[in-house]
């Protein structure tokens, strides 16, 4: 088993590769553009396919065309790239066309900068486009989760017909670190069930997102919302570190679960009994064993770099009103005295 | 003669009964009468059964009317979204070498919201056949304005008549994709009666013959009638479209270059393991295990400086050496207005447990190739810490309890002839002096890794590092 020092962007080319993606689609944007040159890199090497995109809309949707005839494709970018890809992610999740998106987080809105923040939460965990639809997101929070995740992506969103998202962010992108590296490859297989991909086999399927008759519509909505449920039940995944004897929880995830990894030990060391619940899954958000740590009376504290989005589903799953929030914006990482002062605030 | 009756359905590579479309009328289509669609399907249709390609066919169904073609053409069907069945028709021709990529597109979606998408594709030669069907305005979304509208044809949006000064002129696709040098075969037709059908027909076979020939790309532009938007009957849509619009839009061949292109072949993807593993030197890179050592403490290194210092290849090194050494290591560079020139700087950690925050607000070392990064970082040093700055940035006063090393990293360097390697002094500095657990066998052993791919150099650059670090014991003492 080989181990190197893998910057994460790299890491998920690594991933895909390894994983069965025989396809990349991107346009240049900071801080995910490594993703793009990496990608024109290693792709061609091994004759699969490798297009600079005219734009982010035609990125998607060259993905979208890909992934319609059964093939694993990746495509990557960052907050104002994702924001024009919304329209192709929303017709992938309507004909239920499986592709993997990696968002490199930056600092919004609008043009806002190239540091890192995590304020694409909503658009990637609440749908994004529009419909009523739902995307499976994962969040890595190191390099190798950058790849682990990349290759757990293609798996899930082709268990579910689905499109994934890989929700990181400008830390995570450039940060290096030791990876592991795969120990299997997948060799992928076409599912002529439902894919197009120009042969007898494949002839008769149809991928669309228009029906015309309400009732028609209203039953793949309602189809929809039954998988995403199945999603739920079947694919949440969190990880935990000193909560079970907790009065205080930090919820943090990606880049910012590490920072606050931290502030447990030192809280800790400080002798204030503080836990770190770490969603891994995003989209679905892990409630149940949230709910179970409000009902023990714990109080929670979101760590995030966006202005409470995740604070939200927090506040859904423990039904508790009062969630704190420590957060930074602008590209700024939160600090270690800032999650301090919250938790003696509360302690 | 006996007439014999024709119906639709009955033609080849539609479907004999359109069930998808539903309703009462099975060989009926949607499409209003003296509609150009059905015209135009019918000859795609007989073109991929006469070429016999028609099971290898991916047809994009676009938006509007002719969103429901998988009623009809008996393929494989993607929808696509309102201008993108360029780009998505690239996806399904790059995946599927072996697929006949149809795309088919109305004025407003093709030259107007899809105009980058086409232009790009026809622009990369893209192994499609793409079908324009311009009928002078939008059609399903309710006779607004097209691109394509004639100057002074009343639509929804222009009810006074197209004014140039306001909404420009008439958009040619077809002359203005002629201006590129990559797509083989460039038609404009018409399908206003039956004369310029069967010049149609022609045409379409032509067009799919280069996808059966893997040739590349080919664009079909339609005059079409479109009598129940543009309010017109049979005769004098027509009219209509023989005159002002042919005259507007000359019915033409601007281009076949299928003669002399080659085909277009792209070879299967490689999905080994092992070719996996050789391209990322797997088969060579060493498995190093990372081993947790609870008596390690962290240390936080802040490496910063001007870009084209060598700030990154030297953190690289330490972290190679870190990562050589069975320890945890990550290393980050920070962002900023200054990333682009001026200065650049990059958190390293190296640890014994698994790392938290890879940033370092508080640096156990900082190693400092210039003025503006010493006094930008020199103030948040740990109590007992360590800063290494390269002489030529002057005196510098540390906060109390710091220690402080200047060494002339520059000038050493120059001395031993390679300019550039001043960072490989500081580094030998910060292996001398910077307490980080590293032992001088694991510093060398980086540049087997970080020169990998000019050995040549490792040498000199460990005889630079020896005089860092001679350097850095010299400045301790004083």
């Amino acid at each position: 088993m080989a181990t190197q020092l893998v910057a994460g962007n790299m890491a998920v080319i690594i991933g895909a590769l390894y994983a069965g993606c025989d396809c990349f689609f991107g346009y240049p944007i900071t801080p995910a553009s490594e993703i793009l040159h990496e990608a024109s890199r290693y792709f061609p090497k091994l004759s699969r396919k490798f297009v600079q995109a005219e734009s982010e809309e035609a990125a998607i949707n060259m993905a979208y065309g890909a992934a319609s005839a059964g093939h694993r494709v990746l495509a990557a970018s960052s907050g104002p790239g994702m924001s024009l890809k919304q329209e192709g992610i929303t017709y992938l999740a309507g004909s239920e066309i499986p592709c993997v998106i990696v968002d490199i987080q930056r600092a919004g809105p609008g043009l806002g900068n190239i540091g890192p923040e995590q304020s694409d939460y909503n658009q990637a965990c609440k749908g994004g486009g529009h419909g009523s639809y739902k995307n499976i997101v994962l969040a890595p929070n190191s390099v190798q989760e950058m790849c682990d995740f990349a290759m757990e992506a293609f798996k899930l969103a082709f268990k579910y017909r689905n499109p994934a998202i890989i929700l990181a962010d400008g830390v995570l992108g450039h940060m290096v670190e030791p990876l592991r590296f795969p120990q299997k490859a997948v060799v992928p297989e076409i599912d002529i069930s439902w894919a197009v991909n120009g042969n007898a086999a494949t002839k008769g399927n149809v991928l669309t997102s228009i029906f015309l008759n309400f009732d028609e519509l209203e039953r793949h909505n309602l189809k929809l919302q039954e998988k995403y449920l199945k999603i739920g039940d079947n694919e949440t995944a969190f990880e935990e570190y000193k909560v079970d004897d907790a009065d205080v929880v930090l919820v943090a995830y990606g880049i910012s679960s590490r920072i606050a990894k931290t502030a447990v030990d030192i809280a800790r060391s400080r002798g204030i009994k503080t836990g770190l619940y770490r969603p891994i899954t995003i989209y679905p958000f892990p409630d149940k064993r949230l709910s179970e740590l409000a009902g023990r009376g714990c109080r929670f504290i979101s760590v995030e770099m966006s202005n409470g989005q995740m604070r939200d589903d927090i506040r859904l799953a423990t039904g508790c009103a009062i969630v704190e929030l420590v957060c930074r914006y602008g590209g700024n990482l939160m600090q270690i005295d800032q999650i301090m002062q919250k938790i003696r605030e509360l302690t | 003669m006996a007439v014999k009756e024709r119906v639709i359905g009955g033609h080849p590579g539609l479907y004999a009964e359109f069930l998808r479309k539903g309703g009462i009328a099975p060989t009926a289509t949607h499409y209003c009468a003296g509609c150009g669609h059905g015209i135009l399907h019918k000859l795609i249709g007989e073109a991929i059964v006469d070429l016999g390609i028609q099971d290898r066919c991916v047809f994009l169904s676009p938006v509007g009317c002719a969103v429901f073609a998988y009623y009809y053409l008996d393929c494989g069907n993607i929808q696509a979204a309102h201008g993108r069945a360029s780009a998505v028709a690239t996806g399904v021709s790059r995946a599927e070498d072996n697929a006949i990529v149809i795309s088919y597109q109305g004025d407003g979606d093709l030259a107007s919201i899809g105009l980058n998408e086409t232009v790009q594709a026809a622009n990369r030669g893209e192994k499609m056949t793409v079908f324009f069907i311009n009928n002078i305005v939008y059609g399903m979304t309710g006779g607004q304005m097209a691109p394509t509208t004639l100057i002074g044809e009343v639509t929804a949006t222009t009810p006074s008549g197209r004014d140039p000064a306001e909404q420009g002129y008439p958009i040619h696709m077809c002359e203005l994709l002629d201006t590129l040098d990559a797509p083989i075969f460039i038609e404009r037709f018409s399908l206003s009666d039956i004369d310029h059908i069967r010049k149609a027909r022609r045409a379409v076979h032509k067009a799919m013959e280069i996808q059966r020939d893997k040739k590349g790309y080919a664009f079909v532009e339609v005059l079409s009638p479109c009598p129940t938007i543009l309010r017109m009957d049979a005769k004098t849509v027509e009219e209509f479209i023989n005159q002002p619009m042919e005259k507007e839009f000359p019915v033409k061949r601007f281009r076949d270059r299928s003669a002399e292109s080659k085909p277009i072949i792209r070879p299967d993807s490689n999905f080994s393991k092992e070719s996996l593993d050789n391209i990322f030197g797997c088969t060579t890179s060493e498995c190093i295990e990372i081993i947790d050592d609870h008596n390690f403490k962290a240390k936080g290194v802040k490496i910063a400086g001007f870009g084209g210092q060598g700030v990154l290849s030297m953190v690289l090194a330490l972290a190679q050496a870190a990562f050589g050494s069975g320890r945890y290591v990550s290393y980050y560079p920070d962002y900023g207005p200054e990333q682009r020139g001026g200065t650049s700087n990059c958190s390293v950690i190296i640890s014994g447990e698994a790392i938290g925050s890879p940033v370092v607000d508080q640096p156990d070392v900082l190693v400092a190739f210039n003025k503006p990064s010493l006094e930008k970082f020199g103030p948040s040093i740990k109590k007992g810490g360590i800063i290494i700055y390269d002489s030529q940035a002057g005196h510098y006063k540390a906060p109390e309890g710091v220690i402080v090393i200047s060494i002339p990293a520059a000038k050493i360097a120059t001395d031993m002839g390679v300019q550039q390697a001043a960072n490989t002094a500081m580094f030998g500095a910060l292996m001398e002096t910077g307490n980080l657990g590293l032992s001088r066998e694991a510093y060398s052993n980086a540049f087997k890794v970080t020169f990998a791919k000019k050995p040549q150099l490792i040498p000199l650059n460990l005889a630079i590092l020896d005089a860092g670090a001679e350097a850095a014991r010299k400045s301790l003492v004083n």
